[in-house]
């Protein structure tokens, strides 16, 4: 790949914020609040003023309005806004593409990534609409009460399950990663609610093979990234962290209306993955810390097999928890306890989370963590990922 | 309606307002299931669009589907999205793919006992199931083991 078309090193994360994350309804603020507070607190990390953001990308059609947050905070000028379309969370990795590629051709010199949810304030993503009547393509799966995301998901993760001989075992130790890890970490929502096996295993089905803590949490909340050029990173007083490579898409047909996608049991990330580490510059076995999302532990499953980490048939004894398991596993994962058991801000506290080890500031720091790498929102599409890198990788 | 899989009270199935889906709608209605056919590269389609993905075509129609449907994918749902599922309890949502009809794929419920086996890859039989009380009226394309 050319060096000019390539984002490696050239742009850096300097800032990151997070708002107190609350369970689902519980925020005392609302939205756009939250949204305000992530983003002076990541910009108060960096040691730079709000005032100097020139750029906003966001994704999943975020409802903070880019003008309205740069009237609110006083932003001298607005050279960037940005929506990274659909996707849902597969658009975290991908809006800090879009930031990234901003700063990196000029058009603006400092760009807040961010995401804010009030899920009280505006309604649950777990529920079916309320309406007499659906038509486009819904038309064809809510009459079947197939309607909320995990339904969707499930479908795919089951002929997956199948195909390949995936016992239960394996979404388990996702979980079980997830949550050993947010018992280190006072900002995580099930911080103090340690499960075990046994927990999971006798927890309820909310649609098979997803039991209740196979999915994600429902939170208020909101989350910020402050990106500059990398060349400007070492004035911050933060370790530096760079972008390595940023990829969104997904492949041939993966759209196609009513589960019709030709590759269906899939992450969605097969296409993505080459590009990503060759713009990186690294392979999976470069990788120190992983941060995978979790809409449901089946994705997670799906993504790490598709990036590279476990073959096929290695599956059912690769998935082992502390394998998971920062500091010493083969492949720490999740570790602030993502969004089974930090919080759900639409994996956004995933990035600051593999930021966090580049800096050497996590609650389950994994040693010497150099490459840092963050699967964003599989089995949708887009789907995107990024992979961060220290000083050392440039 | 007592003969339908799910308890009343979930979106009912719309045309969509464009017209796109309007004949398969219809079709289920007369007891017929339909699905998008290109009349230049005879290549089936589905969900519906505009054009064919194939040769770009806009000469579509809706043409009969007999093929044979087998279970693609499946899952049992046991935790209710929807009030109106609030004391449904667990209940069967497949994917079925017609192998003959360029591997085309339909959501649908399998009907019968919601916690009998599933088999990926068993051969399954469309029914037609009448909501014709509703205001308005519609089907459903159901499934059931041979």
């Amino acid at each position: 790949m050319p060096e000019s078309r390539s984002l490696r090193g050239s742009v850096a994360v300097v800032g990151v914020g997070e708002t107190p994350y609350y369970k689902r309804g519980e925020s005392p603020d609302p939205e756009f609040k939250l949204a305000l507070d992530a983003i002076i607190r990541a910009c108060e990390d960096a040691g730079i003023s709000p005032k100097d953001v020139d750029g906003f990308a966001s994704f999943s059609n975020d409802r903070s309005d880019p003008s309205r947050l740069a009237a609110a905070l006083g932003c001298n000028e607005l050279r960037f806004a940005n929506m990274q379309w659909g996707g849902g969370g597969g658009g975290g990795s991908g809006a800090i593409g879009n930031a990234a590629a901003a700063i990196a051709t000029g058009m603006a010199d400092c760009v807040v990534v961010f995401r804010a949810l009030a899920q009280g304030q505006f309604g649950r993503f777990g529920q079916g609409p309320r309406r007499n009547a659906i038509a486009g393509e819904f038309a064809h799966t809510i009459p079947y009460g197939l309607m909320s995301p995990g339904q969707m998901f499930a479908m795919k993760v089951q002929r997956f399950m199948h195909d390949h001989g995936v016992e239960q075992s394996a979404l388990r130790a996702i979980s079980l990663a997830s949550y050993h890890h947010a018992q280190n970490n006072p900002r995580a929502v099930m911080h103090g609610r340690p499960l075990d096996e046994t927990g999971y295993d006798e927890s309820r089905w909310i649609v098979e093979p997803f039991h209740l803590y196979d999915c994600c949490l429902e939170n208020d909340g909101a989350a910020a990234l402050v990106l500059v050029a990398g060349e400007r990173a070492a004035d911050f007083d933060h370790p530096s962290c760079y972008l390595l490579s940023a990829v969104a898409g997904s492949h041939y047909r993966a759209g196609a209306p009513v589960h019709n996608t030709p590759d269906y049991a899939t992450s969605t990330f097969k296409t993505l993955v080459p590009r990503l580490y060759e713009m990186a510059e690294v392979d999976s076995s470069d990788v120190d810390v992983l941060q995978s999302y979790e809409n449901f532990t089946g994705g997670v499953l799906m993504s790490i097999v598709e990036h590279g980490f476990c073959a096929l048939d290695e599956v059912n004894d690769f998935f082992k928890k502390d394998n998971f398991l920062a500091p010493g596993g083969a492949l720490p994962l999740n570790t602030s306890g993502g969004n089974l058991a930090e919080c759900y801000m639409h994996g956004l506290g995933l990035n600051i989370e593999a930021v966090r080890q580049i800096r050497g500031q996590s609650t389950s720091q994994v040693p010497d963590a150099k490459v840092s790498m963050v699967i964003s929102g599989p089995m949708v599409t887009p789907v995107s990922a990024c992979i961060f890198g220290a000083e050392e990788t440039l | 309606m007592s003969s339908a899989y799910l308890a009343p009270g979930l979106p009912a199935p719309a045309p969509s307002p464009d017209g796109l889906d309007t004949p398969y709608w219809e079709a289920l209605a007369a007891d017929q299931l339909v699905a998008q056919r290109c009349a230049n590269c005879q290549g089936w389609q589905w969900g519906p669009e505009w054009i064919c993905h194939r040769c770009l075509s806009s000469e579509l129609s809706f043409e009969p589907l007999d093929a044979q449907a087998r279970i693609y994918s499946y899952e049992r749902v046991w935790h209710p999205v929807h009030p109106a599922l609030k004391d449904q309890g667990p209940y069967l949502v497949v994917l079925v793919e017609f192998p003959d009809a360029d591997g085309i794929r339909m959501v649908g419920n399998l009907l019968g006992d919601p916690q009998q086996e599933v088999s990926i890859g068993a051969d399954v039989v469309r029914v037609f199931e009448h909501h014709r009380e509703a205001d308005p009226p519609f089907t459903l394309l159901q499934w059931r083991c041979p």
